[in-house]
């Protein structure tokens, strides 16, 4: 539970919370993840809404990707629940699509664009499904979605950082989820890999699916998301960016040593 | 190249290039996942595996032969990882502890127990003796079809042939999970990959062609078979399939023309016996990875 | 026997070779310790396999040249530069390939053995008698050591030893603080060349002893078992070199009574031995004490969970939680608080809230740091500090 205001909760407000959860297309209760026996994220409660854009953002150390791995059992919470649309995440995986840093990634490996693309449909393919054209096809409109197929026979490694993450975006589209989980798809990309992207992002969130995002940029949260988390090991406040995102809000969670980002009321108050 | 040919030099031939393919198929994604070093382990471990096994059923047939290696691996493995965890220590110092100390305890063992019945001692174990597998009942190349005398065939071929059926089995069927898992780990396990069971999987495979290899090669040379066919490979393509195809290639050439080099080269330049197959075919996968380093077409970082 | 072993009464070579061994082990574990604190602790098992074609072609040559091909100096030279090449190979493949280090080791590790392998049976067809000498040197054998010998094994030693005393400084740097002594204009390549250059030493001495599939072990093991006794770079050195001598000490003792067995996997799992207790029984690192905090520790975030949920009247959803509150008297079966729960949860709560409001407030920004869901606000703050706080808890509202 977050503690950000004391409230004694009533039993309607319990239920009115479980009934959120259920509708919630990531649903996060209780979770806790520590590295030996530093704490990363405490208690978390986090039900993200459909159809919305939320990011996450927080300072350096804040647990912002521990958050987003434990959520998707990428690595091992000490404790905590997630549910998918209400449901256990090993029944819904395949409504979630999952982009990690790329810093994570082998870049020498050896494979091209369009198969790494590809990788994107091991739900579909399974272990032995050949590859057809129509999976090539939906490979293809995925590159071209975010402008890279003229880099489709291209060795991995020789690409540039924002075409890499780019490329990234396109294995998650080929999954054709209903939930896209990013970890920091805006750090180290060119203004032109950015502003593809977040088009991308936002016609995903057009036609009803949901995005959530840790985002290290502050100053281009009210443009980009709808909904914001302000994380600090702990939730510090999560909803709506015109509720949430402000100064008051930003210095808790930054520990008052916000100096930098500046929160311009009038963009916030929209 | 008649008879004698058949009846000398096709067996381990042919068990060679069994036992080139089988380690350097699971060692394309060794070294892919930066793992070549566990070859290393894998090929140590494997002899107090085989002789705890020895112990235990008095025989060498191949079952528990194989399970007594695949539950060292195993254990190695753990041990390596409970080492890292809980001292904070680097995997290459953590393997080294693990695998020398389990070689040192097979090497007591073994030499403390009597294993003149089975060709079982220390020689055999660090190079084996490819040489000696011969199929004395074959009398040409008609021996091919003849029942009784493929029953003389020496145990090694049939046993080794299976080892690569099974390693080539696993990697056709898990390619996808392995090409992802080493790409991207973290997306694999978004997925719901289970990655850990695979890499030990991978692991125990490795482990099955390197005891598999164990009478024909001894366990050294298997590092070389992990390792120099797949990063020759590496070096040619940068295309998984390809290098995966390129790496059997080198593996199979390395094993002919070593083993051609060993039993012929000495007659050739006037000497009498042979010399170490397994060595030799360790020499001759070194010589190709060498040209590929120096000549390859994708030797260096992002070409 | 071993206790005439133990106390060196068992004749002077075999005191010499104890003594030796002894030595070795403690150079072996200093130079080791620089290695491993390095990351490079794989690289001595390259240069070791690769001492193999070198100690062959050596016997071929001298006796090419009509002497006796077993004299140890001039096998130990020829050791001494096809590790040397070895190691430039390891080198070479890693900066002018796209291939890891590992993978460079593996392969010049496993095709110097090999080429090494043939090089041996070739000697074997020449002298069918002469081969028992060389193929000691894959697992060591001081049994039956010629005198000569022994002393060439001790004296190497102390050198060795003495070399890495003089080296002692730019080696700890490296080791123990690497950006620092770049910054201060040391050659980190260099300085990575020359420990290389006394393992290799090291390697070559110790041959006789262990042997060259092992001698990595006693680079090694004595670092990591130091290791789990101090997290002080310092310290893990004079360990490592105690526990090196020792295990050399009482593996070449034990050896020296049973002349059959290779000396080498004893004097290794003797290491081994000393390093298993380490890893089970160490107070900071050990098998034990882990887990035994980590218990500790997930019984703790569980119990503090469960009193939160309790204090904002929301329910315990996992079992553990409940078990752990049970059993320790703070809620009922059915999940309702007990007065000792109550309280407990009261002040769980004060402190999360006291906490809450701390880490919000750049002026606590030092106390904050130590935040860590669990240590009570107490331990941190004066209670001066306290009060100041808990002036600013605005009073709690229903919803």
């Amino acid at each position: 539970m977050n503690v950000q205001n004391i409230h004694l909760v009533t039993d309607e407000a319990i239920e009115k919370a479980e009934a959120e959860r259920t509708a919630s297309p990531l649903a996060v209760r209780n979770l806790t993840v520590s590295y030996g026996q530093t704490p990363a994220i405490f208690f978390v409660d986090l039900t993200v809404r459909a159809g919305a854009m939320t990011a996450i953002v927080g300072p350096n150390g804040a647990g912002k990707s521990t958050l987003l791995k434990a959520a998707l059992d990428v690595i091992k919470p000490l404790a905590g629940t997630v549910t998918v649309f209400g449901a256990p995440l090993a029944e819904m995986r395949d409504r979630i699509a999952y982009v990690p840093q790329r810093a994570s990634v082998d870049w020498d490996f050896p494979t091209r664009v369009i198969d790494v693309v590809l990788m994107g449909m091991y739900r579909q393919l399974g272990l032995l499904g050949r590859v057809r054209s129509k999976h090539r096809a939906a490979a293809m409109d995925a590159l071209d979605r975010v402008g890279m197929t003229d880099f489709a026979t291209r060795q991995i490694g020789q690409l540039s950082g924002g075409q890499q993450q780019r490329v990234f975006l396109a294995r998650a589209l080929a999954q054709d989820a209903d939930v896209y989980v990013l970890d920091e798809p805006f750090a180290g990309v060119d203004a032109a890999t950015e502003r593809a992207i977040i088009g991308v992002l936002k016609d995903l969130r057009d036609t009803g699916r949901t995005v959530l995002a840790v985002h290290h940029d502050l100053a281009t949260v009210p443009d980009y998301f709808d909904d914001v988390v302000l994380l600090n090991t702990q939730i510090v406040a999560a909803g709506p960016v015109a509720d949430v995102f402000t100064e008051d809000n930003l210095q808790a969670a930054y520990g008052g040593r916000l100096t930098t980002a500046r929160v311009d009321p009038e963009s916030v108050a929209g | 190249m008649g008879a004698e040919f058949v009846a000398l030099s096709l067996t381990p031939i042919l068990i060679g290039v069994c036992v080139a393919v089988a380690c350097a198929l699971p060692g394309n994604f060794l070294l892919l996942r930066s793992q070549a070093l566990i070859g290393d382990a894998i090929s140590h471990v494997v002899l107090p595996g085989i002789v705890v096994a020895f112990l235990l059923t008095g025989t060498v047939t191949t079952g528990p032969m194989l399970l007594g290696a695949a539950g060292a691996a195993v254990l190695a493995v753990v041990a390596i990882e409970a080492i890292r965890r809980l001292g904070r220590i680097e995997s290459g110092a953590a393997m080294g502890v693990v695998f020398t100390a389990m070689f040192a305890a097979g090497v007591l063992l073994l030499e403390r127990s009597d294993t003149s019945s089975v060709h079982l001692d220390v020689e055999h174990a660090l190079y084996g003796n490819l040489e000696s597998l011969i199929w004395l009942d074959a009398t040409g190349w008609a021996s091919l079809m003849d029942a009784s005398a493929l029953a003389g065939l020496p145990v090694e071929l049939p046993r080794m042939a299976l080892a690569l059926l099974v390693v080539g089995a696993f990697i056709a069927l898990f390619w996808r999970p392995l090409a992802l898992s080493t790409f991207d780990e973290g997306f694999a396990r978004g997925l719901g990959l289970r990655t850990g069971p695979l890499g030990l999987a991978l692991v125990v495979v490795s482990a099955i062609a390197a005891v598999a290899a164990f009478d024909a090669v001894g366990s050294i040379i298997v590092i070389a078979m992990f390792i120099c066919p797949p990063a020759a490979a590496r070096m040619m393509t940068n295309r998984l399939g390809h290098q995966v195809a390129w790496s059997m290639l080198f593996a199979a050439l390395a094993a002919i023309i070593g083993y051609v080099l060993a039993g012929y080269g000495p007659l050739w330049i006037g000497a009498s016996a042979s010399v170490s197959a397994a060595g030799m075919i360790a020499t001759v996968s070194g010589v190709i990875l060498a040209v590929a380093a120096m000549a390859g077409p994708h030797r260096t970082r992002g070409s | 026997m071993l206790g005439d072993a133990l106390l060196l009464q068992l004749g002077y070579n075999a005191t010499l070779v104890t003594l030796g061994a002894a030595l070795l082990g403690i150079t072996a574990g200093v130079a080791g310790t620089f290695l491993f604190l390095r990351k490079r602790a794989l690289v001595s098992d390259a240069i070791s396999h690769a001492t193999l074609p070198g100690v062959g072609l050596a016997f071929v040559l001298m006796v090419a040249l009509g002497g006796d091909g077993r004299w140890l100096p001039g096998l130990l030279l020829g050791a001494a530069v096809s590790a040397a090449i070895g190691l430039l190979c390891v080198q070479g493949l890693t900066r002018a390939t796209r291939l890891g280090e590992d993978a460079a080791i593996g392969a010049v590790l496993s095709v110097f053995f090999g080429f090494g392998i043939v090089i041996l049976t070739v000697v074997q067809t020449m002298t069918a008698g002469q081969q028992a000498g060389l193929e000691g040197f894959l697992l060591g054998s001081t049994a039956g050591m010629l005198r000569g010998d022994a002393v060439l094994l001790a004296v190497s030693a102390a050198a060795v030893l003495a070399l890495v005393l003089i080296l002692r400084r730019p080696l700890e740097l490296a080791a123990f603080d690497p950006g620092y002594a770049e910054a201060t204009g040391w050659s980190l390549g260099r300085i990575d060349l020359a420990m290389m250059g006394i393992v290799l030493v090291v390697t070559v001495v110790g041959l006789k002893v262990v042997g060259l599939i092992l001698i990595v072990a006693l680079l090694i093991v004595p670092a990591v078992t130091a290791r789990f006794w101090t997290d002080r770079a310092g310290h893990v050195v004079i360990i490592a070199g105690a526990v090196g001598g020792i295990s050399g000490y009482i593996g070449a003792a034990i050896s020296a009574v049973a002349p059959a067995l290779p000396t080498g996997p004893i004097v290794v799992l003797v290491g081994f031995l000393l390093f298993l207790v380490s890893l089970l029984f160490s107070p900071g690192r050990g098998v034990l004490a882990s887990l035994l905090m980590h218990r500790r520790y997930q019984r703790r975030v569980h119990m503090r969970q469960g009193l939160l949920a309790l204090a904002q009247g929301q329910p315990i959803f996992e079992a553990l939680t409940r078990r752990l509150m049970h059993r320790a008297g703070l809620i009922l079966p059915d999940g309702v608080a007990t007065q000792s729960g109550q309280a407990a949860a009261s002040k769980a709560l004060l402190d999360e809230t006291r906490w809450a409001l701390v880490r919000a407030d750049s002026s606590f920004a030092v106390a904050a740091t130590r935040y860590d869901g669990l240590t009570p606000i107490e331990d941190v703050l004066t209670p001066d500090q306290l009060r100041d706080v808990d002036g600013r808890i605005s009073a709690p509202k229903a919803v």
